[in-house]
């Protein structure tokens, strides 16, 4: 009796302490392509980002040097355009969601963002080229700029969702009680209140439509030069890496690493504001 | 309970045939700030109101007493429609507020809200909001933009609340930072910031602990002499310590109107008796 439980004591340590170390691993697992990411792109990448590489334009081939200023910049326009049709209509569609609608209808609307959420963001490149550039003939920063906001629209519009409907509906009723209009209501108390988390789901939605290539492939097109009107061809990071990695040219794939890991910093650094506005509230939950 | 319902469904007559006119000199007197007329409503398919009809008199405190369920929180909802928010509501009947219909065509439940203001159980200052912006909120989203007038509005009404005191030098400090009490106070200050006629407390006291809850009662006394207050709740004690009149509500029926005193010492309903001596509920 002493000895058989013993036993099976001995047995249930052996079967915990697998499961830790199977729980353990599979963590393992999932940090390490991270590290090995970021690690490969330094080693490879870190020694093309230099100065030039932030303030030139790309050397036509052979020539050494030249920089991706043009990407870079054309990336920050086409993320202002997108964030200005992504912003207010995720943003506006997230409220109705949360705050209007009927049940049924939104749950329709629910089920129609999360398929679009999943829809491959070429796509959305397919969609802008047959809507916009066939028709005004052109690849164009407009026509980049509306592929990247609609990828960004259902994503705002859930994470926003989601964030309203944490509102508790105290403060809702506190402020209609006060004679407060409904709309005010919504986006003085309501969206004040969840204005962190809102905030967050746009500058995730932001970092997401930052690395995307394929919607691009087709509408922003990439630019070797200086983009110097919005209805023309503009260049992008992620094109810019795009074009150089497949380039038959030691130079170039240089460049596209040093490219690769601006990008992944650009995307980093909104991760990290990211984590410092939700900082502040994880710390009043607990 | 549910054997004890069904005694008492079937034992019951309607309330407004058994409901004696209250010979009350405060009822007599005071002109009634609400008429309520046959009013019923539904959640859904289930009826929380049945038939009440009752005038609720201006300047003084009436509380509404009940066992949980009764319907005593929806009923002071409808005195300032907050009920409209739930879905799939249902209403008839008729309330006027001043001798003006509460629910008729082209009113605008915004404005009743501002006469009729409300305080909740759990006590909700916004939690982005100082306590000073808490207080004036109501205010300044209603258009008023005078430094001048809020500021005064702000003294007066923390003052009022019996909260002054304690806030003055922590006014741009945020609203939660306050204690549960001082949190209701705070709620308190800012309904009364937009200075309504009105104001209906549901539970206000529920949540506190005793000494939170005394400071609440002393503040609903001093408020009674300018104010019509309407208090939901189920301690007797603190009906009988706050209000002038009481209405026992039961399965969504009003059983009895009168007195505070006289409906605690003889009431003249037997259900309001067996509550009221805790024999049920």
């Amino acid at each position: 009796m002493h000895f058989e439980s013993r036993n099976r004591h001995t047995w249930r340590l052996i079967k915990s302490g697998a499961a830790s170390t199977v729980a353990f691993l599979s963590a393992v697992v999932v940090i390490a392509p991270l590290g090995f990411v970021f690690f490969y792109l330094i080693e490879k990448g870190a020694s093309s980002v230099n100065w030039s590489f932030f303030t030139e334009l790309p050397k036509p081939v052979g020539v050494v040097g030249g920089g991706m200023a043009n990407a870079i910049v054309g990336s920050g326009e086409l993320l202002a355009l997108a964030a200005l049709i992504g912003i207010p209509i995720g943003v506006l569609g997230g409220v109705y969601l949360a705050e209007y609608g009927s049940a049924r209808g939104n749950a329709m609307l629910r089920f129609i963002a999360d398929v679009l959420n999943g829809v491959p963001s070429i796509l959305w490149g397919v969609v802008v080229y047959a809507l916009v550039v066939l028709r005004f003939k052109s690849f164009s920063a407009y026509a980049g700029g509306l592929a990247l906001g609609l990828l960004m629209i259902p994503l705002i519009m859930r994470t926003t969702e989601e964030v309203l409907l944490l509102v508790p509906n105290g403060y809702r009723e506190a402020s209609l009680a006060l004679g407060i209009s409904r709309w005010k209501t919504i986006f003085h108390i309501v969206m004040r209140t969840a204005s962190k988390g809102i905030v967050t789901g746009i500058l995730l939605a932001l970092a997401r439509v930052a690395g995307e290539t394929a919607p691009l492939l087709f509408t922003a097109f990439g630019n070797r030069y200086w983009n110097h009107s919005l209805s023309e061809p503009i260049a992008a990071l992620p094109l810019q890496i795009f074009t150089y990695a497949i380039s038959p040219y030691d130079d170039w794939h240089r460049q596209a690493w040093a490219g690769a890991l601006v990008l992944v910093l650009m995307i980093f650094v909104i991760n990290l504001v990211v984590r410092f506005l939700t900082r502040d509230r994880a710390a009043r939950a607990l | 309970m549910i054997q004890d319902s069904v005694i008492t469904e079937t034992r019951m007559p309607p309330p407004e045939q058994t409901l004696e006119k209250p010979e009350s000199a405060i009822l007599e007197k005071a002109q009634p700030v609400f008429e309520v007329k046959d009013v019923s409503l539904w959640y859904g398919d289930k009826q929380a109101i049945k038939n009440v009809t009752i005038d609720l008199p201006a300047k003084a405190v009436t509380a509404i007493i009940g066992p949980s369920g009764c319907g005593k929180s929806t009923f002071i909802r409808c005195l300032n429609r907050m009920h409209e928010l739930v879905p799939r509501t249902r209403m008839t009947g008729q309330v006027l507020f001043r001798g003006q219909d509460l629910y008729g065509a082209g009113i605008d439940p915004a404005v009743i809200r501002r006469r009729v203001g409300m305080i909740f159980q759990k006590s909700n200052p916004f939690p982005t909001m100082s306590i000073a912006d808490n207080v004036i909120v109501g205010l300044k989203l209603n258009g008023v933009r005078s430094r001048r007038v809020l500021n005064e509005r702000l003294e007066k009404s923390l003052r009022m609340a019996a909260l002054w005191d304690e806030v003055k030098n922590d006014l741009d400090k945020p609203g939660i930072s306050l204690s549960g009490g001082q949190q209701q106070r705070l709620c308190i200050a800012r309904a009364i910031a937009v200075e309504p006629e009105v104001v209906l407390m549901d539970e206000p006291a529920s949540a506190l602990d005793p000494i939170a809850t005394m400071k609440i009662e002393e503040l609903i006394r001093q408020l009674s002499s300018d104010y019509t207050i309407v208090i939901v709740t189920h301690n007797m004690q603190q009906a009988s310590r706050v209000s002038d009149l009481t209405a026992f509500f039961y399965m969504g029926q009003l059983i009895e109107f009168d007195e505070t005193r006289k409906l605690f010492t003889n009431p003249k309903q037997k259900q309001t008796e067996d509550y009221i001596t805790g024999r049920f509920g």
